[in-house]
């Protein structure tokens, strides 16, 4: 993937997209192969640059924390930020079981937006949304990328989705070192 | 022909009181659903569908306070009469999958209810047409994977024999082939003379499968429409909420709203979508928007025509 490239990757359920996800975040260390980043492996410690953003946002927090320890563990997102992700003041004192789904998942994204982060990963992250909150999430994705050059992978069942917010699509099962198949939106 | 009406709901409401502060969950909602039809309940996460279904059910916490009126085939429903039809005539197929019991295997907990002779064959007749194979109805839940084990809840709500289906969210994590077998499913109940609630907060494959769109936000329904009225720019719509919805798709311009919806500790009397609204005038702040019939459906808006 280039800096600030947008992704798309579809597959049928079951076929290792989330797995992918996990190996190329540093979650997961593959058997065989080798990720890198700028030539590099990836960092074994401090900040992962490469940030993975999961389906289920209530399974991804600790459910005992406050939304501000949430929010603050990694970085201190600023409060543009929050703004932009219409995170509301008073949620910060909350549970994650006072929120709903689509209101963590703002959570989810914002501390995964830390200034270091060059890449994310998105593993259907709004499947679970509305289609309003859907495409708010999205606008604000697409804007940090396009700020920022941050790359974003986009795992989705959707193909609508994936043609409206990425620059390239590629099929899970042309990914064996046979061709990608490409559909350049912009 | 007129399809006769299961399930009529009128003016139903849901409060819940915890530490002595009572919160509204649900107001005023009336909605019919008729044999033959599936009729979809659409809205954001914490809109209150899936507490819908669990009124109808009688199966809401105990801190819950419920008022209006509901009924089932003219009967009311009410803590007397509900033991009596859940799981007989109306049932749910739940939306999460740890409804099964982890300790038995799949196929028992389908025919339970029945005798085991019967019930067993009938079982693998039902798992043979849903394309599981007999060794499933030995498996435990945790041996069987996301898509198996909806097709095992499908089982157990077909094997009911239920008149009145509630599918809470069947579709979310299955890919799109997947999820239009499901409702494919649902179809066929529907067609056998059933009525299918389905709750869902996947728009576009409710309006493929469904013959009527119930749009809830905040609590409050806000419109019921043809499905076949969320069509190109979504000007048959009678509710903005409804239109801003559709147009949000990625396939109708992806369009956001900015704002959040009122969670039900802020939630107000009047129009809870006014905050947001492009059409709102002072007056949709005034007081509360009763719902009223309009082309063939309903609305809970003043500017609506």
């Amino acid at each position: 993937m280039e800096e600030g490239e947008r992704v798309g990757l579809i597959g049928p359920s079951g076929c290792g997209k989330s797995t992918l996800a996990k190996v190329l975040s540093g979650m997961l260390c593959p058997q065989a192969g080798e990720v890198r980043l700028d030539e590099k492996p990836l960092p074994k410690k401090g900040y992962r640059p490469v940030q993975l953003i999961f389906q289920h946002p209530e399974q991804a927090v600790d459910p005992k924390w406050r939304m501000e320890q949430i929010l603050n563990e990694g970085y201190f997102p600023d409060r543009d930020l929050l703004n932009a992700l219409g995170i509301e003041k008073e949620w910060l004192i909350r549970y994650p079981r006072e929120l709903s789904g689509g209101e963590l998942q703002r959570f989810c994204i914002a501390r995964a937006l830390g200034p270091k982060t060059r890449f994310l990963l998105c593993d259907e992250i709004s499947t679970m949304l509305d289609p309003i909150t859907q495409a708010q999430l999205w606008e604000l994705l697409l804007h940090c990328s396009e700020k920022r050059g941050m790359g974003l992978l986009v795992i989705t069942h959707n193909r609508a989705l994936a043609e409206r917010v990425c620059t390239r699509i590629v099929k899970f099962e042309d990914l064996n070192g046979k061709g990608e198949e490409t559909h350049a939106k912009k | 022909m007129e399809n006769q009406t299961l399930l009529t709901i009128e003016d139903l409401s849901v409060q819940f009181v915890s530490a002595g502060i009572r919160t509204t969950a649900l107001s005023g909602l009336s909605l019919t659903a008729k044999e033959g039809e599936i009729l979809a309940v659409v809205g954001a996460s914490g809109a209150g569908k899936s507490l819908l279904a669990h009124a109808v059910l009688g199966l809401l916490p105990k801190n819950a306070q419920v008022t209006g009126r509901m009924t089932y085939k003219g009967q009311v429903l009410n803590e007397k009469t509900l033991p009596r039809l859940r799981g007989k005539e109306i049932t749910l197929i739940p939306q999460s999958v740890t409804y099964l019991d982890p300790l038995m295997p799949v196929g028992r907990q389908v025919y339970y209810p029945m005798n085991k002779q019967e019930g067993r064959a009938k079982t693998a007749a039902l798992f043979e047409e849903y394309g599981l194979s007999p060794e499933v109805m030995k498996k435990y839940p945790f041996e069987l994977s996301g898509g198996m084990t909806r097709r095992v809840l499908f089982s157990a709500a077909v094997l009911s024999g239920a008149k009145l289906l509630l599918a809470d969210e069947p579709t979310p994590g299955l890919s799109r082939e997947t999820a239009r077998h499901v409702l494919r499913h649902l179809r066929a109940f529907a067609k056998e003379g059933r009525a299918v609630l389905l709750i869902t907060h996947d728009l576009d494959l409710a309006v493929e499968c469904a013959d009527r769109v119930a749009v809830l936000y905040a609590g409050t329904l806000l419109e019921t429409a043809p499905a076949c009225d969320f069509a190109a720019d979504g000007a048959a719509l009678r509710h903005p909420y409804s239109q801003s919805l559709w147009n949000a798709l990625p396939q109708n311009g992806f369009h956001p709203v900015t704002g959040n919806m009122p969670s039900p500790g802020e939630r107000v009397e009047s129009c809870p979508f006014a905050p947001r609204c492009p059409k709102k005038t002072a007056l949709c702040r005034e007081k509360p928007v009763p719902l009223r019939p309009l082309r063939g459906g309903t609305v809970r808006c003043i500017h609506a025509t």
